[in-house]
């Protein structure tokens, strides 16, 4: 089995306190940099994570442990100050809902233009459109403006775009919390269907019950360390306690 | 952004500058289209309002500047441009191209940063995009300006229309690599938005646009006035004059000497080297937009 994703040894810092006018940077240095300008924070420390193809995994960790960036350091949004990241194939990122949606735009212009955003070309659109429009039940909606669709509908929407691009690798980044009870296990059934044909999942998801469903696996993060990375039932029991 | 063939490791993240742009150009259009689409919402003339507004702004310079002023050549005149209406509206055009192609590229990776903050795509696309869409509605404009220089009997030859097609590229590389500079610097210092608002204003005044570059010339010594040349919105203007204006007068007005021969091509040059280098800076920082934004 060849390997999807290769985080090796991935460390990254952020700069908490910014300043983002040339006066206050002027200031500091004339001053004689005194001071801290910024302060910074680790969120991610040396972090190394290997994913087979085909593998599920669920990220797993209380809020602002680095689960997120760490996500956005494989989908390529953010690079790592020191390490590598390497993936194969096409990895497309469910890294909040519609984030690429525009609210005066009708359903069927974003699909579009969320669909070109993902990565899909317009002949793939073309053909999947109906399907599209199909799993999110959208029906007549479609050529509504966005800004008039209950989040709910916002989310179908959304959702049936992104697993209709069909990548190699899939990030999921806490998206399964909106919808209502029919859809949310329609998605859980999408999801463990891409799992069946040999897609790589990385889920981020506080649903532990949901992430034991559909992951196989389960890495612990705990102030951007990796504190455990093993069986899903075994990072459950430890997050628990 | 492509199907790689599985086998290949590659590195997330590090775009390829505008070798992404060529397979990126569906979203690119999507893009554009978004822009009208959103800017025209809602409106029952639509894109009409585009051929409206720069009508009456042509019919206003005419009697407010050509008539009222008496800038237009007459008896009592004789220093005056022939046409004036058509000099001016020829450069303004140009400039309210490059006035809203950097200022809203300049302020699209700020704008756009929602986006960028959670979905890798090739972040040039905002600036490119931004400048496209000052494009589409530079042409009513154009339209506007062909309808006036006809009424003032316009007969110009391949030459002066290769000019301006010229002028308007000069122009456009130039937004384009002052877009990505101000696009990507806005992104750590948001004075970059301020700074920009006030280049554009000194652009309309340090071209010919208002006035002949006659008068800059006699006020000017021959170094500052090679410095004033060299600007490449000054000789986009220049060659638009050349290709709008000239072709309706008597043919009595003298063009900027070494137009073809020496500004143009260091207009070209300067542009040029401004997209290059604002290319090479928006690759350097775009690598902690997501951080930053
Ligand atoms: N762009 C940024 N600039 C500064 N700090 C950041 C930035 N992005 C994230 N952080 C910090 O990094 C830490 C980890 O954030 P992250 O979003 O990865 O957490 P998370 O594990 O996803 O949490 P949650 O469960 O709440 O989603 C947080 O403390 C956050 O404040
Ligand atoms: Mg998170």
């Amino acid at each position: 089995m060849a390997s999807a994703i290769e985080v090796s040894n991935v460390s990254k810092e952020f700069v908490l306190r910014h300043t983002r006018s040339i006066k206050e940077a002027v200031v500091w240095l004339v001053k004689g940099r005194k001071g801290d300008l910024s302060k910074k924070f680790h969120a991610l420390k040396d972090v190394s994570l290997m994913v087979e193809t085909g593998e599920t995994v669920a990220l797993l960790g209380l809020n602002g442990s680095g689960k997120s960036t760490l996500l956005k350091h494989i989908s390529g949004v953010m690079l790592p100050d020191s390490g590598s990241v390497y993936t194969r194939g096409r990895v497309a990122g469910l890294i909040e809902v519609g984030a690429g949606f525009h609210p005066d735009l009708s359903g069927r212009d974003n699909v579009y233009l969320n669909g070109a955003i993902l990565g899909m070309t317009e002949k793939q659109i073309n053909e999947r459109f109906d399907a599209i429009v199909e799993f999110s039940e959208i029906g007549e909606f479609i050529d509504t403006e966005v800004k008039f669709y209950s989040s709910g509908m916002y989310l179908r929407l959304a959702f049936s775009v992104a697993v209709h691009t069909d990548p190699e690798v899939f990030l999921i980044d806490e998206i399964l919390a909106v919808g209502d009870e029919p859809f949310q296990r329609k998605c859980i059934a999408k999801i463990q269907e891409l799992a069946e044909k040999g897609k790589t999942l990385v889920v981020v998801s506080h649903d532990l019950d949901l992430v034991s469903r559909i992951c196989a696996r389960g890495v612990l993060l705990e102030h951007g360390n990796v504190m455990f990375d093993g069986p899903i039932s075994e990072a459950v029991t430890r997050l628990r306690n | 952004m492509t199907t790689t063939i599985s086998g290949e490791l590659t590195r997330p993240g590090l775009g390829g500058g505008f070798r992404d742009l060529r397979q990126s150009s569906f979203l690119l259009k999507l893009l554009v289209r978004k822009e009208l689409k959103v800017r025209y919402r809602g409106s029952v003339l639509g894109l009409l309002w585009s051929y409206v507004k720069p009508g009456v702004q042509f019919v206003v310079f005419y009697v407010a500047l050509g008539v009222f002023m008496g800038l237009e050549r007459s008896a009592r005149n004789p220093d005056g441009l022939s046409n004036y209406a058509v000099y001016l509206f020829s450069g303004i055009v140009l400039i309210n191209f490059f006035s809203e192609a950097l200022g809203n590229s300049a302020r699209s990776i700020v704008n756009n940063g929602n986006l960028i903050k959670k979905i890798y795509l090739p972040r040039e696309l905002f600036p490119v995009a931004s400048v496209w869409v000052s494009a589409v509605h530079f042409f009513p404009q154009l339209v506007v300006l062909v309808i006036g220089c006809l009424f003032a009997g316009w007969h110009p030859d391949m030459f002066q229309l290769l000019a301006a097609v010229g002028g308007f590229a000069i122009v456009g590389f130039l937004a384009t690599g002052l877009g990505l500079l101000f696009g990507a610097a806005n992104v750590y210092f948001r004075d970059s938005e301020n700074l920009v608002d006030m280049l554009l204003m000194v652009a309309t005044w340090a071209s010919p646009v208002m006035y002949s570059w006659t008068m800059v010339q006699a006020k000017l010594g021959p170094v500052f006035f090679a410095i004033y040349q060299a600007n490449p919105i000054t000789v986009g203007v220049e060659l638009f004059h050349y290709a709008f204006w000239y072709p309706t007068t008597d043919g009595s007005a003298a063009m900027p000497p070494n137009l073809f021969s020496l500004w143009l091509p260091i207009g070209l040059v300067i542009s040029l080297v401004v997209l290059v280098l604002g290319q090479l800076t928006f690759r350097r920082l775009e690598g902690r937009f997501a951080q930053e934004l």
